[in-house]
């Protein structure tokens, strides 16, 4: 066990029970050798049951996450294709020439970046349009709110199907809306289409994330805005927007990162055709189909590089409005 | 006056809960819909079936492909939500009560591991369960669901936690409870709505998953239902398997209506409240 509640070092019990010089001076110089305020028995015992508590869940955490993500870059500097695994040699960095001058991966690249924005940047205005009827309706809240779960709660392929089959001609109830043909055989009415899936599906949840900012939204403030003649508009903008403002960073931080990973719905709706394939889908398709690790997993290390600089975006763009930045401490 | 403009705003709000009823269920109404078609008017094209019928259900049941696959799915999401309800109650109680080095980092990382992309571990965790033997078993899909749901777990949970009277856990411990006595005697009865939440948010994440179910498994021995969905052959090789796809469908919706409909209240509050601290 690599996780030890105590300092091992001048520890002996002392009645220094100061709380904040204990909690302070510890956490950063954990084993530094450094000479550390002692602590009491009960603080003692209070760092090693919170060390123990938390000790399942990051182990699980880092073991499924931190060690295969370094083993895929280690894989990822091979030549390893399951199909020839006699061929597998390290290779360096070829595997990120070849992905990175491969036009599906930019053609991938590109329509992962267009998903993302286009649907971010909808959901976020339906999104506040279903916030603000769940959090104001005068009729039927329970109702709305409970349908509004639906889309949120169901199956992404479930949804994904009854989509692909209300296009399909024929089949569907919505194929002959546009006129002509098969909307899911042609590149742009298809992405509308996963685009339209993806909006369905992840709206509800934009809303309930706004929805909790919308509940921070003094109503004395708005009864004053009220009263000094602001225009509904007004009220929106000039109140409601700067109080939900951490609410919002959240929900779009979450929903980028989300809807940069799209797979379930391009999977179903079009398997990638007609070159609609995210970045996801494809890492997917050398893996599994095509069971080119080296190549599968370079794809990997890059989607992972992508969401850590939006990430890093975000949060600089934005300062430390991020959650987790403030938050241990914080009721 | 006052009580037209209320009428009228009632008539007005009225008109858009229709509007969000309208754009949530129609496609899950349509998917239902398909299910109880007969094949000859399955691609008609009417939103409503002509002439309805069971058959579709009746197939799936009868195929080991389907029934397998929802046991699978069932047995998986609920070992999964289990565990991870369990590690997460004990992770948001240190974290909202107790103070120890790393507590911000543990945050930290649960943030990080909420926005990782999960294709990143899709090929690293295929050649490492192939290499455990794991590939293709319940355990194979259960580590990657614990580890993905945890972080919602954690933070849903600290936000629970945090609302908890602690001043019974101080008279608890005046009375001669230990710690870990406080927390089971006197909070986790408390908590025990904040976990129950936190459960059916979890289990949706678990019964939802596409990706990992995909790449993880090869057989029938543990491919669940949302995967055994793209494999969906009919009756028959050369059968159209719509019909059956939607029956399924409609079968593993069944488990995040009936969640909707009982715990709206919950479900909203665990997000919403998992959410506002930032």
């Amino acid at each position: 066990m690599s996780i030890n509640a105590t300092p091992t070092g001048a520890d002996v019990a002392a009645d220094e029970t100061s709380e904040s010089t204990g909690r302070h001076a510890t956490v950063p110089t954990q084993r530094g050798g450094r000479r550390k305020p002692p602590l009491s028995e009960n603080k003692k015992a209070e760092r090693r049951l919170g060390l123990l508590l938390c000790a399942p869940a990051a182990l699980v955490m880092i073991a499924v996450t931190a060690y295969p993500i370094i083993y895929s870059v280690w894989l990822s500097l091979q030549r390893f294709d399951l199909r020839f695994p006699d061929q597998r040699e390290f290779i360096g960095l070829e595997n990120y020439v070849t992905v990175l001058t491969n036009e599906f991966w930019w053609t991938a690249f590109g329509v992962t970046m267009l998903i993302t924005v286009v649907t971010v940047a909808v959901e976020l205005v339906l999104g506040m349009g279903l916030a603000i009827i769940m959090h104001r309706t005068l009729v039927g809240r329970g109702l709305v709110r409970t349908s509004a779960l639906i889309p949120y709660g169901i199956v992404t392929v479930v949804a994904a199907f009854s989509w692909r089959y209300a296009w399909t001609p024929g089949t569907g109830y919505l194929a002959d809306l546009f006129s002509d043909g098969a909307p899911l055989t042609e590149r742009a009415s298809s992405l509308a289409i996963i685009m339209l899936a993806e909006i369905w599906k992840t709206t509800p949840f934009m809303a309930l994330l706004l929805m909790a900012g919308l509940a921070l939204v003094p109503e004395d403030l708005l009864k004053a805005a009220s009263t000094d003649g602001a225009t509904a508009w007004q009220k929106f903008t000039k109140v409601m927007l700067p109080v939900m403002k951490p609410a919002i960073l959240v929900a779009l931080l979450f929903r980028t990162l989300d809807a940069f990973r799209v797979f379930d719905n391009i999977f179903v709706l079009t398997a990638g055709g007609n070159e609609t394939s995210s970045v996801s889908m494809l890492a997917y398709n050398n893996l599994i189909r095509g069971l080119n690790l080296g190549i599968g997993s370079t794809m990997s290390v890059l989607i992972f590089i992508t969401v850590a600089i939006i990430a890093f975006v975000f949060v600089k763009l934005f300062g430390t409005a991020a959650p987790g930045s403030d938050d241990g401490e914080r009721r | 006056m006052a009580v037209e403009t209320t009428t009228r705003a009632k008539l007005r709000w009225g008109l858009l809960d229709v509007l969000v009823v309208v754009f949530a269920l129609v496609p899950v109404l349509w998917i239902a819909s398909l299910s109880f078609k007969t094949p000859a008017t399955l691609t008609d094209g009417n939103f409503i079936p002509r002439e309805w019928t069971l058959d579709n259900y009746r197939t799936i049941f009868d195929t080991d492909q389907f029934v397998r696959a929802l046991v699978n799915s069932i047995g998986i999401a609920l070992i999964a939500t289990l565990i991870a309800v369990v590690l997460g109650a004990m992770a948001a109680y240190a974290i909202s009560r107790l103070d120890f080095p790393g507590k911000k980092l543990l945050v930290g990382v649960s943030l990080l591991i909420a926005m990782f992309p999960q294709v990143s571990l899709v090929s690293p965790l295929f050649e490492i369960e192939r290499q455990l033997k794991i590939f293709d078993t319940w355990l194979g899909l259960i580590l990657p669901y614990i580890t993905f749901a945890l972080p919602l777990a954690i933070y849903t949970l600290s936000a629970f936690f945090k609302q908890i009277p602690w001043d019974l856990e101080k008279a608890a411990k005046m009375d001669g409870a230990t710690q870990g006595q406080a927390f089971r005697r006197v909070i986790a009865p408390l908590a025990a709505p904040g976990l129950f939440t936190t459960a059916i948010l979890v289990f949706i994440f678990c019964w939802n998953d596409f990706l990992f179910a995909i790449s993880l498994t090869s057989t029938e021995r543990s491919r669940t239902v949302p995967a055994a969905l793209s494999f969906f052959t009919g009756a028959s090789q050369f059968e159209d398997p719509t019909g059956a796809i939607c029956a399924a469908a409609v079968v593993i919706t069944v488990p995040i209506i009936l969640f909707v409909l009982f715990f709206q209240r919950r479900i909203v509050s665990g997000l919403t409240s998992g959410a506002v601290k930032g």
